[in-house]
């Protein structure tokens, strides 16, 4: 594909919607992505996030399914949308839609920098989302960490991009190949609930391997040996498993079965293990080279008193 | 109601046609019949990207209505279904495109209407898109330049009809090869629902020099009479099963 991304604009310009007649200034360029290019904006003092789309079509179903969870009660899915609308601009006409603007850092930044403990606490809450979303009728789709951001407070999980989310029963919209379970042999790309959970667990495989692994000839035996073989992995093998064979019916029954198995397999392990471990083998050794010291010690003067008392004699 | 049926060729080359007809003619030919030409141009990195085949490429797709897209031999499996995709979504705007000019008068199509209304109508495109049933006659370049992309060919191929069998909408593709062994163009796989068995299809290819991408698109043509024979001798069966309503 060609990178013929022509949606730069400076910080400072002026846009103003063809229908609605409202308008909107750039201040910061925030990320390209497939679909288009999402800027900060300002709208009198409210700063808002406005996506500028290279295809208006799909900004339109976006704007479609943002428009339906809007309707929904309970926490927000994602940011609210405020407004959407086409700009003229040098006789062309680019279509953008202006939502609410969330500030905090992507998931995958966040999977870089913390530790795994918080990979399962974001699992969870992410769990609790989908639950929400697939009870309304649609799946995500195309998820993965790019496209959720953490909350600044509270670390509270918001998924960004919905271009990808599609009615259940109907063919899944856009997809990653490497969060998508068609691409590694595990089932087809209707969209169900259990579509979201098998992209789930590339997450978690993402999170441990610190990588997207790379696929081999015989892809579902490799992905159930990393999991059950990654040290950090292992004690969720069986949920892992399910997940990505399609055995949970709902987000909820997999999201029960990890915090189940979060909280007993804690009490078996210390809470930061690899610290821990590193300082206790420091002290071990320490006590180790003490003990042989005095054994070489108490030998040695074993030997001597027994010398002595030999040539004496 | 009758359900459409989208036509297409989806057509995977890496370059120049050199025999028989002229291609772009060939594909110009096929949207006559309400055929969408989409062609996928495939390079790997020795292949420049502004070599004279590559604007053929351009040339068929823009004559037979369709897209074209040109990949790095890796990234083809998913632009493959991306491209069938939006071909069909294309095609349908383009229908509903020319009812709205009849309502609405010359010059009005659907990227006028204010995005609420071009919302309703993008669901019922996206409506359509999933229901519609779709016909894909696949044609792939065997020349000897692509003997070493024909793997990854074959995978994009199989990922293609798991994707398109994720839809509601009923499925039938064929494939073709050129150059085939003894013919310029050499039919695989007649009209099937799902592609899969076609691993050792592409084993036993042997390659030759000669590039007949126009003869192939004339024969794909012809093919999707044969698929609408066979679904309306099938439709009249069902017609006299159900006897009178």
């Amino acid at each position: 594909m060609m990178a013929q991304d022509n949606l730069h604009f400076a910080p400072g310009t002026l846009i103003t919607g063809k229908w609605h007649r409202n308008q909107y200034q750039l201040v910061k360029w925030l990320g390209s992505g497939a679909q288009g290019t999402v800027y900060l904006g300002r709208e009198g003092r409210r700063m808002v996030a406005i996506k500028l789309a290279k295809d208006r079509a799909s900004l339109i179903s976006e704007v479609n399914v943002l428009k339906q969870f809007e309707k929904l009660q309970g926490d927000p899915l994602g940011p609210s949308l405020y407004d959407s609308d086409d700009w003229l601009t040098r006789g062309r006409t680019i279509g953008f839609c202006v939502m609410e603007y969330l500030d905090g850092i992507s998931l995958a930044d966040a999977l870089k920098r913390k530790p795994f403990d918080w990979t399962l606490v974001y699992m969870l809450q992410l769990l609790k989302q989908l639950q929400q979303l697939h009870r309304s009728g649609y799946i995500f789709g195309d998820l993965k960490p790019e496209n959720l951001i953490l909350i600044h407070p509270g670390h509270s999980i918001r998924c960004l991009d919905f271009g990808g989310a599609t009615r259940i029963g109907r063919s899944v919209r856009e997809y990653t190949e490497f969060y998508d379970r068609g691409y590694w042999g595990f089932g087809g790309r209707r969209a169900e609930p259990s579509y979201d959970l098998f992209a789930c667990v590339m997450i978690l495989i993402y999170a441990a391997a610190g990588k997207r692994i790379v696929r081999t000839n015989e892809p579902q035996v490799q992905l159930v040996q990393f999991v059950k073989s990654h040290p950090k992995l292992a004690p969720y093998r069986k949920i892992a498993i399910n997940a990505m064979r399609g055995s949970y019916p709902s987000a909820e029954a997999m999201r029960r079965e990890l915090l189940q198995e979060i909280m007993t397999s804690r009490q078996s392990e210390p809470r930061s293990p690899q610290t821990r471990r590193t300082i206790r083998k420091t002290n071990t050794s320490s006590s180790n080279s003490w003990k042989s010291a005095w054994l070489a010690a108490s030998v040695l003067l074993t030997a001597y008193i027994l010398f002595v008392i030999i040539y004496v004699m | 109601m009758k359900k459409g049926t989208l036509k297409q060729i989806l057509l995977i080359t890496d370059g120049c046609s050199n025999e028989g007809e002229d291609p772009v003619a060939m594909a110009a030919l096929a949207r006559e019949q309400g055929i969408t030409v989409n062609v996928i141009g495939v390079l790997d990195q020795y292949d420049s990207e502004d070599s004279h085949g590559l604007q053929e490429v351009e040339g068929i797709a823009q004559a037979g209505g369709g897209i074209s897209q040109i990949v790095q031999t890796k990234q083809l499996a998913q632009t493959v279904q991306m491209v069938t995709k939006q071909a069909m979504t294309q095609t349908i705007k383009g229908v509903i495109n020319r009812q709205l000019q009849d309502i609405l008068g010359d010059g009005e199509t659907v990227e006028d209407l204010p995005p609420e209304k071009r919302g309703k109508v993008m669901e019922v495109v996206d409506e359509v898109g999933e229901t519609a049933d779709l016909h894909v006659c696949i044609l792939v370049d065997t020349s000897a330049s692509m003997k070493n992309k024909l793997p990854t060919v074959r995978e994009a191929l199989t990922d293609l009809s798991l994707s398109l069998s994720a839809r509601m909408g009923e499925n039938q593709f064929c494939l073709f090869l050129f150059p085939g062994k003894r013919k310029s163009v050499q039919k695989v796989i007649s009209w099937t629902p799902q592609l899969d068995s076609i691993k050792r299809i592409f084993e036993k290819i042997s390659s030759h020099g000669i590039t007949p991408t126009g003869p192939a698109i004339k024969e794909a043509v012809k093919s999707f009479s044969s698929v609408s024979r066979k679904q309306s001798l099938f439709e009249d069966d069902e017609a006299y099963d159900d006897g009178p309503r």
